[in-house]
C-alpha cells in the first residue's frame, strides 16, 4: 500500500537530488570553461605528428601524453621507436631544438614478419595493428605489408604463437649511402 | 665566347697512359652478366625466361614506370640465370642480373627498321625519342640518366641550345678523347639527330683545350651542319659538370636542384650521340660502350669497345692483366668514380673507366686537423664552404650542413683533393647527403603510414556506430515485439542497413 505521504516523500527526495544534480552540472560547466588548463598548441602539433596509434613504445600511455611530455621536456625528441629517426627530425624542429647525433647510430630500421609455418590463422595481430598493415583471414595465413608497417611491435606481442618477429630492413642500392668517414689510421688502408 | 665558371683545380691528368691507343674491340666473353638496373631511376623488369635463347640486342629488360631505361642482351646466347648478382657499386650490394652464356655466334635479333634518309629526317622528333628510349640509351658520360627523358624535355621546358659534352674532364680517362678522334662523323650525325628531336638551332659541341686531335676532327666534322660551333673550354676539372660546362659555353647559370633544361639547354655526352646514331641509323640498341682501362696497375692501359655485361675481370685480363697488384681499383674517373667491390663486377652503360691505382697514385695517408687555409672554398664549383659543412656533420648537425648548402654538392671531389690535411671533405657531404635523403624518403613513409592510420581509427569508430545502432534497433524491435504491436521488424534492420551504407 502506498500512502499519498510516502509518495511526496519520495517525489522530495528525487527532486531534491536532482537539483543538486542541476546545479553541480552548471558549476562544473562554468569552471571548465573560465578554469579549465590552457590547452598547449604545441603539443598538438607534435602529437599531429606522431603516428598516433597509441602503441605506448614510449613508456607513456599513448602519441598525445607523450607529445606532452616531449613539449615539457620530460621525453626526448626521439622517444619514438615507430616514429623513427625523421619523425624525431620534425619533432625537434618544431621545439626548437637541436638533434644531433654522431653519425655511429646504424640501428637498422625494422619490419614485422609473420613465420608462416607458425602462423594459424586467428587474427590476433590483424585486430592489433593500428595501420592495417597486416593483412589475411581467419585459418588463413597472415603476411605483413612491410610498406605499411611502422615497427610498434605490438602484433609480435599479441601473436599466441609467437609467430611474429621484427626483422632489420636491409640496405638496397636505392637507399644505400656513404657511412660517416672515420679518422684514418697511420698505415694505409688496402 | 667563354664565361667564368667559379672554382675547380688543375690536376695532373695521365691521359698519356691510354690517349694513343686505338679503340679496340674485345672478343665476345663466354658469358656475359647484364643488371636489370644500369641506369637512374626505376629498375628495368626481365622479359626473358631461364633456359631462352636471346639474340644480340635483343629486348631482356624492359624499363620500369616513370624514369627508367630498357636493357637488351649484349651478345647472342641462352640466359642461364636471372638472380642477384654483385653490382659495379661501392657497397658490394647485389641486384637482379641476367646471366647470358654467350653461343659464340653473335647473331643479331631482329632489330627495327633504321632511319637511313638524310636531314630533315622524314619522322617526327618524337619518333627519335621514342627509338632512343626503346634503344635503352643513357647518358654515357657516367650518370646515366636515361637520354630520352632529357630529349622529352622540350614539351616541358622550352629549349634552344643543345650542348655536347666532350670535355672529359676526369684524369685518366680517354675513351670520348679517342671517340672524337675515330668516329667524329657518327657523333656528329648522332649530334644533329639529337638536334633535330629537340628542334633547338644552337648547337655547342664543348672540348677541353688539352684534346687538340679530337678538336681537330670534330671541327671537320662539324662542318656538315653550320648550326654546329666547336669550342675549345679551359682544363680544368670539373668542367665536364652539366650545369657548369652550360655555363663556361652560354653564361647560363643553373638554379641550386634544377636541371639545365629550366634555363633552356639539354647536355648529351658525345658518347651518347654516337649512341643515338648506331640507334636510329642501324637500328641497334645501346649494347656496348667504350672503356678506358687505366692506371699503373693495369699492363696494357686501352680505350676497349666492351659488350655491356662484361665481368671487370675478363676486360682486365684483355688488357695483359693486372701488374703490380693495385691498391684501388676505381669504376670511372679517379674524382667522381666510385671503389669497385671486386674484379667479379660487371662493365655497365655508366663505366667509363675501369682503374687500377697503384699506392703511388693516390693521396692516401693520415688525415691531419684542419688548418683553415680556404682552399676547399676557393675550389668549390658550386660556391660552396667546404670547411664549414664538414665541421657541421661531424658534429652530427646534418640540418645545420643542409642550411648551408650541403645538397647543393655535385660531389666531384674537388676539395678533397686540394686539402692539405687530406681531410675528406666529399666523403662528409655524400654522407649527410644520402643520410638526409633517407631522413626524406623516411618522413614521406611516416606521413603515408600516419594516414594509414588514421584512416584506420576512423573506419573502427564508424564500425562501433554501425553496431551500436544495430544493437538498438534490435533492442526496439524486440520490445516492440514484447507490447505486440505489429511493428515490422524489418524496418528496425533497414535502419541500420542505411546507417551501413552510409558509413562505406
Amino acid at each position: 500500500m502506498i500512502d499519498a505521504h510516502m509518495m511526496t516523500q519520495a517525489a522530495q527526495a528525487v527532486g531534491a537530488i536532482g537539483l543538486l544534480g542541476t546545479g553541480l552540472g552548471v558549476v562544473l560547466g562554468v569552471a571548465a570553461r573560465y578554469l579549465s588548463a590552457p590547452v598547449d598548441e604545441r603539443a598538438e602539433a607534435v602529437a599531429a605528428l606522431l603516428p598516433g596509434s597509441n602503441c605506448a613504445q614510449c613508456g607513456y600511455a599513448g602519441c598525445k601524453q607523450a607529445a606532452a611530455a616531449m613539449v615539457d621536456g620530460r621525453a626526448a625528441p626521439n622517444c619514438c621507436p615507430p616514429g623513427g629517426a625523421s619523425t624525431a627530425q620534425r619533432v625537434a624542429d618544431l621545439l626548437g631544438v637541436r638533434l644531433t647525433s654522431d653519425g655511429t647510430d646504424t640501428a637498422l630500421p625494422t619490419v614485422a614478419w609473420v613465420n608462416e609455418a607458425r602462423c594459424i590463422g586467428c587474427t590476433r595481430c590483424i585486430r592489433k595493428c593500428g595501420a592495417d598493415a597486416i593483412v589475411g583471414a581467419i585459418k588463413q595465413m597472415h603476411t605483413v605489408l612491410p610498406e605499411a608497417c611502422y615497427a610498434c611491435g605490438l602484433c609480435v606481442a599479441e601473436c599466441p604463437t609467437d609467430a611474429i618477429e621484427m626483422k632489420p630492413v636491409m640496405p638496397t642500392l636505392a637507399t644505400w649511402h656513404w657511412p660517416k668517414p672515420v679518422a684514418k689510421s697511420a698505415t694505409p688502408v688496402h | 665566347m667563354l664565361f667564368q665558371v667559379r672554382g675547380g683545380v688543375k690536376l695532373s691528368y695521365r691521359k698519356e697512359l691510354s690517349s694513343e691507343s686505338p679503340i679496340v674491340q674485345m672478343p665476345t666473353p663466354k658469358r656475359v652478366c647484364v643488371p636489370l638496373q644500369q641506369h637512374v631511376g626505376s629498375p628495368a623488369e626481365a622479359v626473358v625466361e631461364v633456359g631462352q635463347w636471346v639474340g644480340k640486342g635483343q629486348l631482356i629488360g624492359r624499363g620500369g614506370r616513370g624514369i627508367s631505361a630498357n636493357v637488351h642482351a649484349s651478345t647472342s646466347g641462352t640466359v642461364i640465370a636471372i638472380e642477384e648478382r654483385m653490382a659495379p657499386h661501392p657497397s658490394g650490394l647485389t641486384q637482379p642480373t641476367v646471366v647470358i652464356e654467350a653461343d659464340g655466334h653473335d647473331r643479331w635479333a631482329e632489330l627495327i627498321s633504321p632511319i637511313t634518309a638524310d636531314f630533315p629526317l622524314p619522322v617526327t622528333p618524337k619518333e627519335i625519342s621514342e627509338r632512343v628510349a626503346a634503344a635503352g640509351i643513357v647518358g654515357l658520360g657516367g650518370a646515366a640518366f636515361p637520354s630520352a627523358v632529357k630529349l622529352d624535355m622540350r614539351y616541358k621546358h622550352s629549349i634552344d641550345t643543345l650542348v655536347i659534352n666532350g670535355a672529359e674532364c676526369e684524369p685518366y680517362i680517354t675513351c670520348d678523347d679517342r671517340l672524337m678522334r675515330e668516329a667524329a662523323h657518327e657523333i656528329v650525325d648522332g649530334v644533329r639527330i639529337m638536334a633535330y628531336a629537340l628542334a633547338v638551332e644552337h648547337i655547342i659541341i664543348a672540348i677541353e683545350g688539352n684534346k687538340a686531335k679530337a678538336l681537330k676532327s670534330m671541327r671537320e666534322a662539324a662542318k656538315a651542319d653550320s648550326s654546329i660551333c666547336v669550342v675549345t673550354v679551359p682544363t680544368r676539372f670539373p668542367m665536364g659538370s652539366a650545369q657548369h660546362l652550360l655555363l663556361a659555353v652560354t653564361g647560363r647559370e643553373t638554379p641550386a636542384d634544377k636541371r639545365t633544361a629550366e634555363v633552356g639547354a639539354v647536355v648529351h655526352n658525345v658518347a651518347t650521340a654516337r649512341a643515338v646514331s648506331s640507334a636510329i641509323r642501324r637500328g641497334e640498341p645501346l649494347i656496348s660502350r667504350v672503356v678506358t682501362v687505366s692506371g699503373y696497375g693495369v699492363r696494357e692501359p686501352a680505350n676497349v669497345e666492351v659488350l655491356l655485361g662484361t665481368s671487370v675481370e675478363d676486360l682486365l685480363t684483355f688488357c695483359g692483366g693486372l701488374h703490380p697488384v693495385p691498391t684501388l681499383l676505381i669504376g670511372g674517373g679517379p674524382m667522381m668514380g666510385a671503389p669497385l667491390p671486386s674484379v667479379h663486377a660487371p662493365v655497365v652503360k655508366g663505366s667509363s673507366g675501369i682503374l687500377a691505382l697503384t699506392a703511388s697514385e693516390i693521396n692516401d695517408g693520415p688525415e691531419s686537423p684542419c688548418i683553415r687555409c680556404g682552399k676547399c672554398v676557393n675550389a668549390c664549383p658550386a660556391g660552396l664552404v667546404p670547411v664549414e659543412m664538414a665541421q657541421l656533420i661531424k658534429r652530427g648537425d646534418l640540418q645545420g650542413a643542409k642550411a648551408i648548402g650541403s645538397q647543393d654538392c655535385i660531389a666531384c671531389g674537388s676539395c678533397s683533393f686540394i686539402c692539405p690535411s687530406r681531410i675528406p671533405l666529399a666523403q662528409y657531404f655524400s654522407f649527410a647527403n644520402g643520410k638526409l635523403g633517407a631522413l626524406d624518403r623516411d618522413a614521406r613513409r611516416q606521413d603515408r603510414i600516419r594516414s594509414l592510420i588514421q584512416a584506420r581509427s576512423e573506419r573502427t569508430a564508424r564500425e562501433a556506430a554501425v553496431k551500436k545502432a544495430a544493437a538498438a534497433a534490435r533492442k526496439a524491435a524486440k520490445t516492440a515485439a514484447a507490447a505486440a504491436t505489429p511493428t515490422p521488424v524489418a524496418e528496425a534492420t533497414e535502419a541500420s542497413t542505411r546507417l551501413l551504407e552510409a558509413s562505406t
